[in-house]
């Protein structure tokens, strides 16, 4: 197999990185060693869409979070993904936090950034924020962050990508690579790719794979962090809400996402194992207690799941984004917080990258920008539902009954552009199982239905890929192994 | 949009509803009744273990038998019913917005609703258990619906964490299907399921029972590869130095259910914090006219006889409000929860009784043995009821009569053991 481009990882760093190549005519090859995109750091995290205040300026970071910001609207509104400027408080709880707050703004506006303000009548606030913590004193509000899902972004950029000529492979771990006249690509399952270009997007493992070609020059450390999310409709949350910074974070925020649910979280700690994604006894108190610090009536018992991502946290504490010492081999590394809120600049910088190094980019006169979804059965007046399951009958069933996911919207995420193959994907595309019952209601439906899509039996049918089968076998069967 | 309109809309086909819907239809009403899976009964089709109706029919019957028998009547009386058919919404007007895939988007115009939706399982989520986030983790009645209706078998080795009855009754009926249950872990100092379940299924089977421990991490990346238990403490706070790790393919979690009120609420039904079901007067109406609610919906049944048999009487009471037989006042007196006790319900009774007497349901917080349960006015008692054994596993049922609860002022109900004599 020969590309021009192969970009290693489908997180959000490599999808936005594909989807802005797929405008060109170049051939691209997109290559994740999960079943599926978005599997890595880009599902677990808060899903914020940063204002550009925080991130110190001079950074990297604080470059593409501020680069990205005006195109985001545009993006989500093109692929459908749900994406809300809900505003962001950071929370002074006394007087002597309101400096940092005068920080905060500070670099901000050496940032460039000029939409905020702040407030300091707790009044005004807690009318704003009705549950926020009523010992607050001031709050640095900026209209212009946002929510988003993270995962919905990836998916859909991938998808689009898909439509516009991208080849995507999964299952598919780089293990080697060969640089001779092109660059030689080893997949775990004995597939070569030949590539002229490799983007490094690897996330977590961003340091192998540039090892890989010889370059050691950085290294990822992950940094576990730990969340609890909370039921719909149980307590109203305006504002993504931190705290006033630490030296060492930016705290344990509170938000909504764009479900409508609402998080606590993340902690920051570093560890160093770069699968450990399981969340602690310890870690989970943390959350708990540094939430109640804003939110002190945070209704724990309508927590419905909890979860902990890895941040990749390079040695240099930035993004690194280059052409290194080896003609085509880029690294996009140490995407760390914002890294979700700076992909779309981090994207258009990288196809700067490759111009500069001389790679003709054409853009294509066929793109497609847009890209089509199933329509969410949930949001449709009652008239439209009708005229829905009218049309596709399978519209008439619910199978998720916590978020109202129908058969249909099952069944095309199965036959999407990306098919979904696994009771993971069909949560991350279409949100069943993902409400206040966490599947109790709809895993027995999901797996017949995946069944029928995909030719397969029960047994065969996994949470996430190979290992994480759901059933063992039929009734009966143990009682005839052990005869 | 196709309308329909009827007298008594019953939300949910399971042994509440199918009562409602029976009673309703024998006291002179048209009935609708709405169900989102393919065949009625509710959550009995999967109970296929016996135990069932001894309430009732003075037999032990199978959950499937049991629902059977309900479902015959209806087949009798010809009520319709709706399979398949999904609830959205309730409007506060009463009208119903459902779906289905022969007719789309259905609006039912009833006069009254019965709601008996019947309730869901607690998750993992709910009680924050930390660790990996494998496959192999299932609540109970997950399992017992991928067993017993699918026919498929989740996983070979299990532990089960808490010892309420679904999860006793799956820890046999693995045992039985020839996978090993290696242990049933409770928080609590004693099974929060009925002793009847504890003895029939795991004692008869040799599964161990650890009370007073819990599961503080789930291990493994693709399945559950193990889990480690812990003691606790009386604050339920693991106890350093006691894990124990326990190799198995598969969790269960039986660790409480919750009424499923997501539609009442739409219908703007005022919730009971403590119940998580409506908050109900002695008609089984709630806040809102017309809407009446029976069953798991209204508070967690341990016996499915009681279940069906409130179902009963909801069902006559909204046919005799509509048939206006009944009226109903609205002024109510309060019922207050005292010393050990965890709910009541009805939370509030009104002066103007229709039975001869009132029946309440409750349960204690702790367990408690020799015990009055005392219902007291103003510092004044007006019932009593002794009690060998009170567990909030078995919920208590008091019925009180009608000349006792003409009074004007709320009432609270206490558990006193009996050798502290009550303050009064
Ligand atoms: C707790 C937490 C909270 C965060 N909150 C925010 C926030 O609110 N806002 C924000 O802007 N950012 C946030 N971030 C940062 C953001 O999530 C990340 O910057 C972003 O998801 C990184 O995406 P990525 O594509 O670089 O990495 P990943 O999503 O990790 O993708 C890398 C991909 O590479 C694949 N891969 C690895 N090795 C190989 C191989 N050998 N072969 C093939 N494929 C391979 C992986 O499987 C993975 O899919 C947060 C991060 C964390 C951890
Ligand atoms: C898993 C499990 C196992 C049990 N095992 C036993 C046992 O062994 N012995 C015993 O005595 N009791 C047992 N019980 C308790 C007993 O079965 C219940 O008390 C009884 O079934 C409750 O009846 P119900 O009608 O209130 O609710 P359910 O039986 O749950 O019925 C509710 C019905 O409403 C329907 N419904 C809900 N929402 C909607 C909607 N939006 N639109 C349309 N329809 C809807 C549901 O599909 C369901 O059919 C068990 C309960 C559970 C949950």
């Amino acid at each position: 197999m020969e590309y021009d481009i192969a970009i290693i990882g489908a997180g959000i760093s490599g999808a936005a990185i594909a989807r802005e190549l797929s405008k060109y005519s170049v051939k691209t090859i997109l290559i994740e060693k999960n079943p599926s995109v978005s599997m890595g750091t880009t599902k677990a995290n808060s899903g914020i869409i940063h204002g550009g205040y925080a991130a110190k300026n001079g950074t990297n970071k604080a470059r593409f979070n501020v680069a990205s910001l005006p195109l985001f609207e545009k993006v989500c509104n093109d692929l459908n993904v749900s994406y809300s400027k809900i505003g962001s408080f950071v929370v002074a709880l006394e007087k002597d936090q309101i400096e940092k707050l005068y920080e905060l703004k500070e670099n901000g506006l050496k940032n460039g950034i000029k939409d905020f303000k702040i407030i300091e009548d707790p009044k005004k606030i807690l009318k704003m924020e009705p549950n926020l913590n009523p010992n607050v004193c001031g709050v640095l509000y900026c209209p212009g962050a946002a929510i988003i899902s993270p995962y919905e972004l990836c998916i859909n950029f991938v998808e689009n990508a898909i439509i516009n000529g991208l080849r995507f492979l999964p299952d598919s771990e780089v293990i080697e690579i060969k640089k001779e006249d092109k660059f030689k690509i080893i997949i775990r399952s004995g597939i070569e790719i030949k590539s002229n270009i490799v983007i490094n997007a690897a996330g977590l493992y961003a340091d192998k794979i540039s090892s890989l070609v010889g370059l050691d020059y950085f290294k990822i450390t992950p940094r576990k962090g730990e969340y609890v999310l909370f039921d719909k409709n149980v307590m109203k949350i305006n504002h993504i809400l931190f705290p006033v910074p630490t030296k060492i974070s930016k705290g344990i925020v509170v938000s909504p996402t764009v479900s409508n649910n609402f998080f606590v979280g993340p902690n920051a700690k570093n560890i160093d194992d770069k699968e450990d994604i399981s969340c602690t006894l310890d870690g989970l108190k943390e959350v708990i207690e540094g939430g109640k610090k804003l939110i002190p009536n945070l209704p724990l018992r309508d927590a419905i799941t909890v979860f902990a991502g890895l941040r990749a946290v390079s040695n240099n504490n930035d993004f690194i984004i280059e052409q290194t010492e080896i003609d085509g081999f880029i690294n996009v590394a140490g995407i760390q917080s914002p890294g979700l809120s700076s992909c779309l600049g981090i994207a258009v910088y990288v196809v700067d990258i490759l111009k500069n190094i001389g790679i003709n980019l054409r853009l294509k006169t066929d793109f497609i920008p847009t890209l089509d979804k199933p329509p969410h059965f949930a949001y449709l007046s009652p008239k439209d539902k009708d005229e829905l399951i009218k049309k596709d009958e399978n519209y008439g069933r619910v199978i998720c009954r916590c978020e109202t996911i129908t058969e249909a919207e099952i069944r095309a995420a199965i036959n999407s552009p990306l098919p979904a193959r696994t009771l993971d994907d069909i949560k991350f595309r279409t949100r069943a199982g993902m409400g206040r019952c966490q599947g109790g209601f709809c895993t027995s439906r999901i797996i017949s239905i995946l069944c029928d899509e995909l030719g397969k039996n029960p047994t065969e049918i996994t949470k996430h890929g190979k290992g994480s089968e759901l059933v063992i076998g039929t009734t009966k069967h143990l009682r005839r192994d052990t005869k | 949009m196709k309308t329909y309109i009827t007298d008594i809309a019953i939300i949910g086909g399971g042994p509440a509803g199918l009562a409602a819907a029976i009673s309703a239809y024998e006291n002179g009403v048209n009935v609708l009744l709405i169900e989102r899976d393919f065949e009625l009964g509710g959550i009995l089709p999967q109970c296929i273990h016996n135990g069932f109706g001894l309430g009732i029919f003075d037999e032990e019957l199978t959950g499937p038998e049991f629902a059977q028998r309900y479902i015959n009547k209806v087949m009798e009386y010809k009520i319709p019913i709706m399979l398949n058919t999904m609830v959205l919404e309730i409007r506060p007007n009463k009208n119903i917005l459902a779906v289905n895939k022969n007719e789309g988007a259905i609006l039912v115009k009833p006069k009254a609703i019965i709601l008996a939706m019947g309730c869901r399982e607690r998750t993992r989520g709910n009680i924050r258990i930390p660790g990996t986030r494998p496959a192999g983790i299932y609540t109970a009645g997950l399992a017992q619906r991928l067993v017993n209706i699918e026919g498929l078998m989740p996983g070979k080795k299990f532990v089960i964490l808490g010892s309420g009855d679904i999860g006793m009754i799956m820890a046999r009926r693995l045992t039985l299907e020839g996978a090993e249950v290696k242990a049933v872990i409770e928080i609590l100092p004693y099974t929060s399921g009925l002793i009847r379940n504890k003895v029939q299924c795991l004692d008869d089977f040799g599964i161990p029972l650890l009370l007073q421990h819990t599961i503080i991490e789930i291990k493994g990346k693709d399945r559950v590869e193990s889990v480690v238990v812990s003691k606790v403490d009386e604050n339920w706070e693991p106890i350093k130095g006691s894990e124990k790790s326990f190799e198995c393919d598969t969790l269960l979690l039986s660790v409480g259910l919750i009424p499923e009120n997501e539609l009442s609420k739409t219908a703007g039904v005022e919730l009971d914090p403590k119940t998580r079901g409506p908050i109900i007067n002695n008609y089984f109406q709630t806040n809102v006219e017309g809407i009446f609610a029976c069953g798991n919906v209204l508070h967690v049944n341990d016996l499915v006889d009681n279940v069906a048999s409130e179902g009963t009487l909801t069902g006559e009471i909204a046919a005799k409000f509509i048939k206006k037989i009944i009226k109903i006042d609205k002024n109510f007196v309060q019922l207050l929860c005292g010393r050990n006790i965890g709910y009541v319900l009805p939370q509030k009774v009104n002066k103007t009784a229709f039975k001869n007497s009132v029946r309440f349901y409750m349960r204690v917080k702790k367990p408690e043995n020799n015990v009055y349960i005392n219902f007291k006015v103003n510092d004044k008692l007006i019932y009593k009821k002794f009690e060998r054994f009170a567990r909030p596993s078995e919920m208590l049922i008091i019925d009180l009569p009608k000349q006792d609860i003409l009074i004007d002022n709320n009432i609270l109900i206490e558990v006193i053991p009996k050798e502290k004599k009550s303050e009064n």
